[in-house]
């Protein structure tokens, strides 16, 4: 439907061939609202960059494909993406897992591949082409490490998907910084994408009895184990990552994730202008509140077409260096500067969980 | 000590969901010797028929959730599935009972695409809060238990154990109480020998279809229960451990499907809280494939010997 629509307003610019950007997200399946929201921020900043004239008086074209949640898909639809719409940017995707998988076609393709959200440093140890607009979870481990020593919480039970990239990393990382400053990992629990009864894992925490539980998982799963952890009697607050961020995650947990915390890129709650802007435009579009993943697809989209403008052309190679200069970039997620790594260095909020939303903790830099 | 008690309550209460999903799989064995792959997927129905019907169900027994509404979206989850169930059986796998078993089979697979993908269409991709239909809480045990009062046994976990043995006794009554059950047996017996004495086998292998849906449509709300979110693509992994259930215990043999739940339950939780869950399901489907080689016949089955 969208991608009639930008057919269809590209179609009456005046003889102007559109730019073709291919984004894939995973706009069905387990982490849909992952794609859902990501793909609403990458069309909006479209939308809005083609209302302001396009870029080099182009206009752009954003062809979106649906990976479906489904480990396989993003390798055939990022080489659909490339070989047969001829696109000259890739935007994708929000789960690490699924950008490990387009990275290699980017990179071999030599076609200029931003991530919006995957967190996992490997996403961009890939190559040179490819980009994210988020930071890794190196600084998210240690910044909700860092949160869980200074609330005084000494023994901290870790539970992670192992089908995720993105979770492992992030527990990795965690528990390196944790144990390196006199923390203590009292259990080490692991489930998997898709499992519905975590009875069989917080039993076995609960029997540790900590201060604490990190959850660095998805939203769907993430739901479900702080609902029966609840019923569990386990009261320690849960922790978690920016996998947090989910359309259901409240409407399945309940009032069982009241008192936990996680990290996370953006906070609707932000007074500054360009923040608020996007809300209300983003409202206005949509309906609803924006979340971490809709802010980051409307900052990688806009940080794409910046780079166009500065190459100047779309040749991938200039469009490539064009990206790797970009410094200082006013986006809605934070001031954004492309390191050598390709990862973007820029400051994590900590939210909390209360009266059915979530809520500003503290702002961490980087 | 606890701890293993604990994983022990644990994998009961999921290997009886299970054991109820095995039940339709081995029924339809027993009378048409095929293994009807769509039959996950009606779980999955009957989880979304819940969702769909809770809010005005509830709202018939008074506002909040109670045992009276929880019985009555049971009920019309049951019905709703047995109805896809039967219309199912009529549309797809009647107009195929003449060809080979595999075209039935494959026709099965495409039933279970089209739940799995028409139900993302209609239901939408993204999982759903299932209602609350009653409240879950941990349930005090009293303190003259000693060490055993730590232990947490959830009012979902009896409920979904309680619910499981009285479908059981009533399935038990059908099949060995009733002229249907009795016609059910012959049928599963031999089939044409069956027909020659009278036996309507359209409507057996109808009711047969009706009776495991609903079984399935009750494992849909039951796990719920316990386990409000609920997706399309839910009934992919239970109906596949569901279908080593009924393996395990022997398929065609209705204790033995519930039995395999069981066992396949309790196994799951034990991988899970003292090994490593990476294993769980690799280890279920090296239970499978161990049956198949040292005892194809399951633990309950009885051989059959091939008559020429």
């Amino acid at each position: 439907m969208i991608r009639f629509l930008t057919i269809f307003l590209a179609a009456s610019w005046a003889s102007a061939a559109p730019i073709p950007i291919g984004e894939f997200a995973s706009l069905t399946g387990a982490s849909a609202s992952f794609g859902q929201s990501s793909h609403k921020g990458t069309a909006l900043a479209i939308e809005e960059i083609n209302a302001a004239g396009g870029v080099l008086g182009w206009p752009l074209q954003l062809i979106t494909e649906d990976d479906q949640s489904q480990a396989g898909q993003p390798a055939t639809i990022v080489r659909k993406l490339v070989s047969q719409d001829k696109v000259v940017a890739i935007l994708g995707e929000v789960a690490s897992s699924k950008s490990l998988e387009a990275a290699p076609i980017c990179q071999q393709c030599r076609i200029p591949m931003i991530s919006p959200a995957s967190t996992n440093p490997k996403v961009t140890e890939v190559g040179d082409y490819i980009f994210r607009v988020c930071f890794i979870d190196p600084f998210q481990g240690t910044v909700m490490s860092k949160f869980a020593r200074e609330n005084g919480w000494k023994k901290v039970a870790v539970l992670t998907d192992v089908k995720q990239d993105y979770s492992v990393g992030l527990a990795e990382c965690f528990i390196r910084d944790f144990k390196a400053n006199g923390g203590e990992i009292v259990r080490e629990q692991k489930y998997s994408t898709g499992d519905k009864d975590f009875k069989p894992q917080l039993t076995s925490i609960k029997a540790a009895q900590p201060d604490a539980i990190f959850v660095p998982g998805y939203y769907a799963e993430v739901s479900l184990i702080a609902k029966q952890a609840k019923i569990f009697g386990i009261k320690v607050p849960l922790l978690g990552g920016d996998g947090w961020v989910g359309d259901s995650l409240l409407k399945v947990a309940g009032k069982s994730l009241d008192g936990s915390f996680f990290s996370g890129h953006f906070s609707g709650d932000d007074a500054a202008p360009k923040v608020r802007n996007f809300v209300a435009k983003f409202q206005a579009k949509y309906g609803g509140t924006p979340d971490d993943m809709a802010a980051l697809g409307y900052d990688s989209a806009m940080i794409l077409a910046d780079a166009i403008r500065r190459a100047g052309t779309t040749d991938p190679a200039a469009l490539r260096d064009a990206i790797a200069a970009t410094s200082g970039h006013d986006g809605v997620t934070g001031k954004i500067t492309l390191d050598a790594q390709r990862n973007a260095s820029k400051s994590a909020v900590i939210l909390t969980i209360g009266d059915g939303g979530f809520h500003f903790v503290k702002k961490v830099g980087p | 000590m606890i701890e293993f008690l604990q994983q022990l309550i644990n994998g009961l209460s999921q290997g009886a969901i299970y054991g109820l999903i095995a039940l339709g799989y081995t029924m339809v064995f027993g009378v048409l010797r095929f293994i009807n792959f769509a039959h996950g997927d009606i779980y999955m129905l009957g989880a979304y028929a819940g969702f769909y019907t809770a809010p005005k169900l509830l709202a018939l027994t008074g506002c909040g959730p109670s045992y009276a509404g929880a019985a009555l979206v049971l009920v019309a989850a049951m019905a709703l599935c047995a109805a896809a169930g039967v219309a199912i059986e009529r549309l797809c796998y009647r107009p195929l009972r003449s060809q080979p078993r595999l075209t039935v089979l494959i026709a099965a697979i495409g039933v279970s695409l089209f739940l799995e993908n028409g139900g993302q269409y209609f239901f939408g991709a993204d999982p759903r809060a299932f209602p609350e239909i009653i409240s879950d809480a941990a349930i005090e045990l009293p303190a003259s238990w000693g060490r055993f009062s730590s232990l947490t046994i959830t009012t979902s976990q009896v409920i979904v154990i309680g619910s499981t043995l009285v479908l059981l006794a009533a399935l038990r009554a059908v099949v060995m109480k009733t002229r249907t059950g009795m016609a059910m047996r012959a049928l599963s017996l031999n089939p044409l020998a069956a027909s020659l004495m009278g036996v309507n086998t359209d409507a057996v292998i109808s009711f047969t279809f009706a009776i495991g849906s609903a079984m399935a449509g009750a494992a849909g709300i039951l796990t719920s229960i316990q386990q409000p979110s609920i997706d399309p693509l839910m009934g992919i992994n239970a109906g596949l451990k569901a279908f080593v259930a009924a393996v395990l215990g022997g398929i065609g043999n209705i204790p033995g499907a519930a039995l395999g739940g069981v066992i396949i339950g309790i196994l799951e939780a034990l991988v899970v809280g003292y090994i490593n869950p990476t294993y769980r399901d690799p280890l279920v489907f090296a239970v499978l494939i161990l049956v198949l080689l040292f005892k194809p016949s399951g633990l309950l089955g009885q051989l059959e010997r091939e008559k020429v």
